[in-house]
């Protein structure tokens, strides 16, 4: 029923807009110069249809429900029920209109099921009625007072800056939601695990509030010595600085051969291979790390008389670091394209050769952008979850062999949402406090990143 | 004394060519100016001198050019001892995102001249000296060049690249970014460094080629039509192509 009325008010809004662009040219054929091209007088109009539209689903969309549920409860009243069991009453009725119901009919939630259908019908077809009418009147008040010097061109400009105001704050506020979602959970887990326990505790072992019977009241002490987030820390920035020595050094070296070295027709083609890698799946490197790389350093260690497990840090960041490569070499390859030409002339003129002028001219130029690209390497490092989970086991071992599996923030974060959970529980919960740590190490990096990028643009323009 | 000999020399950018034959004399400490029209060649013809064109892949190079009797165009001829031999100024001032200091030393750093720190310290004052910028900016060696005026800047780019001490200097078009006042300044230098340099410009300001050079080459369409005394070319062309550039009926 919305679906049809929604597709009717969009083929009103096209109607509108030709009948706006129609007046517009019959106004223009009687020599009477517009104020604003045809389109407008017809944008305008499809305006003057949207907006009403919108503003009466919205209010429709707010205030229906509580109206209904109003008018379904008010049979209830007085005969002393408690909110919690009126609103189980209403969640009853509804569930038996929609004949999801599998409890006791009593003739009470029969008669207020039928109220319900009924009220909900009434209310649609009320709504069908308004909206069309409003828009209809709306449209025709505007249609009417376009003329030949009516203003139509500044209005549209506005509606479309609104629009897209819209937008960003939309991208904005669920950014703000986010935050605020993380923050309040995180505050409730910090009030049962103390601050310090966490942020110093070297014992992570979430599987032992699995143990809790969720009747029973919540004791502290018993998660004392479990959330201690020290060895998923250190396993998070020991996997990342594995990923990142195999990244850096490959990715700007490939990036420098491509933006320096390579002919036109290479890099045409290696640009591309090369940024293949970035669209590959990250569970495919998963799995890639998990059966291929792991057990390949497994046997290379044993052969070697090492002891390696097959879940190793190593496998994992270095899958991982192979998976980085195609963007820092990517985004430094830009960087050092970009890099006027007249800085490589005037080094060259100067009879220096190309590698001095790379190391001496060209890298210093680039160099924000080059660490630019870097800190987002690493942020993606200290990020990823799926080659963790899969290559580089789950147990939080405090370990800086790179030969031993260990964990990261986000490993422990599946870890700890996989499956049931109670919302409430700091196992959880805990998993809302890891998040929170991820993102202010990456927010961290990435104000760290834009003072450095800013600092030498300074220096350099 | 003649310093560079040009002889029947070819450009091609592709298949397209963008030089005819050019044979042309360079005078020893005297300024040679290259004039004509834009699209002419004579920047690509400057470019040929250093063998800065062959940055550009598609670019080829054929003839011979003979800078004290040595063909730089041969096979065995060393292109980093080339540049240091042969300086050049750009268009627009290019210096490095370093600071002065680093922009002067960068060619001594790279041939490997100076011996000593204090040895590099003289190099860059009597560099910046004789580009006439020494005294605006010897409190601030230690800051980025790129802060400096446009005008500081060219003559920045000027310190650097005699700090090599070439015996040619290639300016192409050094002070068509600049305002009136700093091309004064740059004129002047050039009057200046003439003495120790050969100098070969490259401009679009007839006034300029004037005021500065000794002899200056008129090229049209990829040809040198008409070489000789600056005097000469200005007052009594024998071309009348070039007597039409000169007095501003074409280009």
């Amino acid at each position: 029923m919305n679906l049809i009325l929604f597709t009717f008010i969009v083929l009103l809004g096209f109607t509108s807009y030709y009948f706006g662009r129609k007046k517009a040219y019959t106004i223009q054929s009687t020599k009477k110069r517009l104020t604003a091209l045809p389109q407008f007088y017809g944008y305008y109009l499809a305006i003057w249809c949207a907006i009403p539209a919108f503003i009466i689903f919205s209010l429709w969309a707010i205030f229906e429900p509580t109206i209904v549920k109003l008018l379904v409860l008010n049979d209830y009243s007085n005969q002393g029920y408690l909110d919690d069991e009126l609103n189980l009453i209403y969640e009853k009725t509804k569930a038996l209109s929609r004949g999801q119901f599998t409890g006791e009919i009593t003739p009470f939630i029969e008669a207020s099921a039928e109220k319900y259908l009924s009220l909900r019908s009434i209310a649609q077809s009320s709504k069908v009625v308004i909206v069309l009418s409003i828009i209809i009147a709306s449209v025709a008040y505007a249609y009417k007072r376009i003329s030949s010097n009516s203003r139509t061109r500044e209005p549209v400009e506005k509606f479309l800056n609104a629009v897209l105001f819209t937008a960003s704050l939309a991208a904005i506020l669920t950014t703000v939601g986010i935050v605020f979602s993380l923050i309040f959970q995180t505050i409730d887990f910090f009030k049962v695990i103390p601050l310090f326990d966490f942020v110093f505790g070297t014992h992570w072992y979430p599987a032992k509030a699995f143990v809790r019977d969720s009747s029973e009241a919540l004791d502290p002490s018993m998660y004392s010595d479990t959330f201690g987030a020290v060895p998923i820390f250190a396993g998070t920035f020991f996997i990342a600085f594995i990923a990142m020595c195999v990244a850096i050094p490959i990715g700007l070296m490939s990036g420098i051969y491509l933006a320096e070295y390579a002919s036109s027709k290479v890099r045409q083609y290696a640009k591309p291979l090369i940024e293949i890698l970035a669209g590959i799946p990250t569970v495919v490197y998963g799995f890639f790390a998990a059966l291929t790389v792991g057990p390949f350093l497994k046997e290379l260690g044993t052969s070697m008389g090492l002891e390696v497990s097959a879940e190793s840090a190593l496998a994992a960041g270095g899958v991982m670091g192979i998976m980085i490569i195609p963007f820092i070499s990517s985004l430094s390859d830009d960087v050092i394209t970009s890099v006027p030409q007249s800085l490589r002339d005037g080094s060259y003129a100067m009879g220096a050769t190309k590698s001095e002028t790379i190391k001496r001219v060209i890298f210093p130029a680039a160099l924000p952008g080059i660490v630019g690209s870097i800190l987002l390497g690493v942020s993606r490092a200290i990020g990823e979850t799926m080659i963790v989970v899969m290559a580089s086991g789950l147990a939080a071992n405090l370990t800086l062999n790179p030969l031993e599996s260990t964990s990261t923030i986000t490993a422990q974060i599946v870890v700890i949402l996989i499956g049931d959970q109670a919302f409430g529980d700091p196992k959880t919960q805990a998993a809302f406090a890891l998040g929170m740590s991820l993102f202010l190490v990456t927010l961290c990096l990435n104000i760290v990143a834009l003072r450095v990028v800013k600092k030498y643009r300074e220096k350099y323009e | 004394m003649i310093k560079i000999k040009a002889k029947d020399v070819d450009v091609f950018y592709g298949k397209k060519q963008a030089l005819f034959n050019i044979s042309l004399d360079i005078e020893e400490n005297q300024v040679t100016a290259l004039i004509g029209p834009s699209g002419c060649g004579k920047s690509t013809f400057l470019r040929c001198l250093n063998r800065m064109n062959d940055v550009i892949d598609i670019c080829s190079v054929k003839g011979e050019i003979l800078i004290n009797d040595f063909n730089i165009n041969d096979k065995g001829c060393d292109v980093v001892r080339l540049r240091e031999k042969i300086g050049m100024v750009f268009q627009k001032p290019n210096p490095f995102p370093k600071t002065l200091y680093e922009n002067v030393s960068y060619g001594p750093t790279i041939h490997g001249i100076a011996q000593s720190k204090q040895e590099m310290d003289e190099i860059v004052e009597t560099s910046l000296k004789k580009a006439a910028l020494w005294e605006e900016v010897k409190d601030r060696l230690h800051e980025p060049g790129t802060g400096l005026s446009g005008g500081q800047q060219q003559r920045l780019c000027i310190a650097r690249a005699i700090s090599v001490r070439p015996e040619v200097i290639l300016m192409d078009e050094p002070c068509s970014a600049l305002d009136p006042i700093a091309t004064a300044q740059i004129e002047e230098l050039i009057d200046e460094l003439k003495k120790e340099h050969t100098i070969i410009i490259v401009t679009h300001s007839m006034a300029q080629a004037a005021r500065v050079s000794q002899n200056t080459g008129f090229f049209h369409l990829g040809q040198l039509i008409e070489h000789g005394s600056t005097d000469k070319i200005f007052k009594n062309p024998d071309n009348k192509k070039t007597q039409d550039y000169i007095t501003g009926r074409f280009g």
